[in-house]
């Protein structure tokens, strides 16, 4: 990784943040654009979430006792009925290392 | 006491709760850089320069899968474009403020910051000094980013690899979509995107497979919102 890079990244974050502040007197987004907008976290970060879940070492579908399937499984179950934060997290990242460490061993 | 100083406590306050979460994931994402192998000084310049969590995780999981800095760099904007929506509502609020107050607000407005002001500026619209509300909820979050990512970088160096904590990336992101699992349209997109991804992965050249997920799964939210407001 270059300072370029992350300092490109930078700008740009700071662009999506400062253009619409600076350009706009007031709000002209309209309500279908928005909502387009307010699904970009729902179209983006499943894109991260999948492939290291599904993938393995080499880049092949593994469906077969991988517990990083059933740990996100359990994150998911508990993210559903808590909608905490720190509590999908950990349920997730501790069924895991039951998984690996306990289970599978 | 002084308006400005109320009503900057007052930003501060509204904010301190959504703090809780943000500092384990600065913590992930200070470890992560460590195993990656990436310099402290650059890990925790990635969180001035940059400020954006879930972007900074995305660069660094790209830089370890090998991508090119011009798909590094468009992926973090992909995921950073939900900001314009920010900038776009707050307009109205802040387009009386000097240029320099500008500068300064935009640089923090982040989605926790966003959220607790909006609430603030809909009720009290009458407030001359609102924007000290953002100023004191915008620079809370970035100072317990910032420790948060130091914090992380410490315990990166001694944190052992073998716990596979690079599995926290996809359960953060997972944790960061909870709100959204109880809406159907939300989860035709995220699978469109998971699914995309999943097989792009390796189909698409360059690392491009979240861009090319992002964008196809927003188009399918395009769609789902034009067929909505013709049924409406």
């Amino acid at each position: 990784m270059h300072w370029s890079t992350i300092i490109y990244c930078g700008i740009i974050t700071y662009l999506t943040r400062f253009s619409m502040i600076f350009l706009l007197k007031e709000d002209v987004l309209n309500d279908k654009t928005k909502k387009i907008l307010s699904y970009v976290p729902s179209a983006i970060f499943p894109a991260i979430i999948f492939p290291p879940i599904f993938l393995d070492s080499v880049g092949s579908l593994d469906f077969e006792s991988n517990p990083k399937i059933l740990a996100a499984g359990f994150a998911i179950i508990i993210g559903f009925f808590s909608r905490s934060i720190i509590a999908t997290i950990f349920v997730g990242l501790i069924s895991y290392w039951f998984l690996i460490f306990v289970y599978y061993q | 006491m002084n308006k400005r100083l109320k009503t900057l406590t007052k930003g501060i306050a509204d904010v301190s709760p959504l703090m809780i979460p943000v500092v384990p994931f600065g913590i992930i994402f200070g470890v992560i850089g460590m195993e990656l192998g990436l310099s402290p000084y650059m890990t925790f310049g990635m969180s001035v320069i940059i400020f954006g969590g879930a972007s900074q995780i995305v660069l660094l999981q790209l830089f370890s899968g090998g991508a090119s800095p011009l798909v590094a760099i468009t992926s973090v904007g992909a995921v950073n474009s939900r900001h314009l929506l920010y900038g776009a509502v707050f307009s109205e609020y802040l387009s009386h403020l000097k240029l320099s107050w500008k500068v300064i607000l935009s640089y923090v407005l982040i989605d926790q910051a966003f959220a607790v002001s909006n609430t603030y500026f809909k009720k009290n619209k009458e407030n001359e000094f609102k924007h000290y509300h953002l100023l004191g909820a915008g620079f809370t979050c970035w100072t317990v980013w910032q420790i948060s990512t130091v914090l992380g970088i410490v315990l990166g160096s001694v944190v052992p690899e073998e716990l596979g904590l690079s599995f926290t990336i996809s359960l953060t992101f997972l944790a960061l979509l909870i709100n959204d699992f109880r809406k159907f349209k939300n989860i035709i997109v995220m699978l469109v995107s998971g699914i995309v991804a999943t097989i792009g992965y390796n189909a698409i050249p360059f690392q491009a497979y979240i861009i090319v997920a992002a964008l196809s799964a927003l188009l399918v939210a395009t769609l789902l919102t034009l067929i909505n407001l013709k049924k409406n």
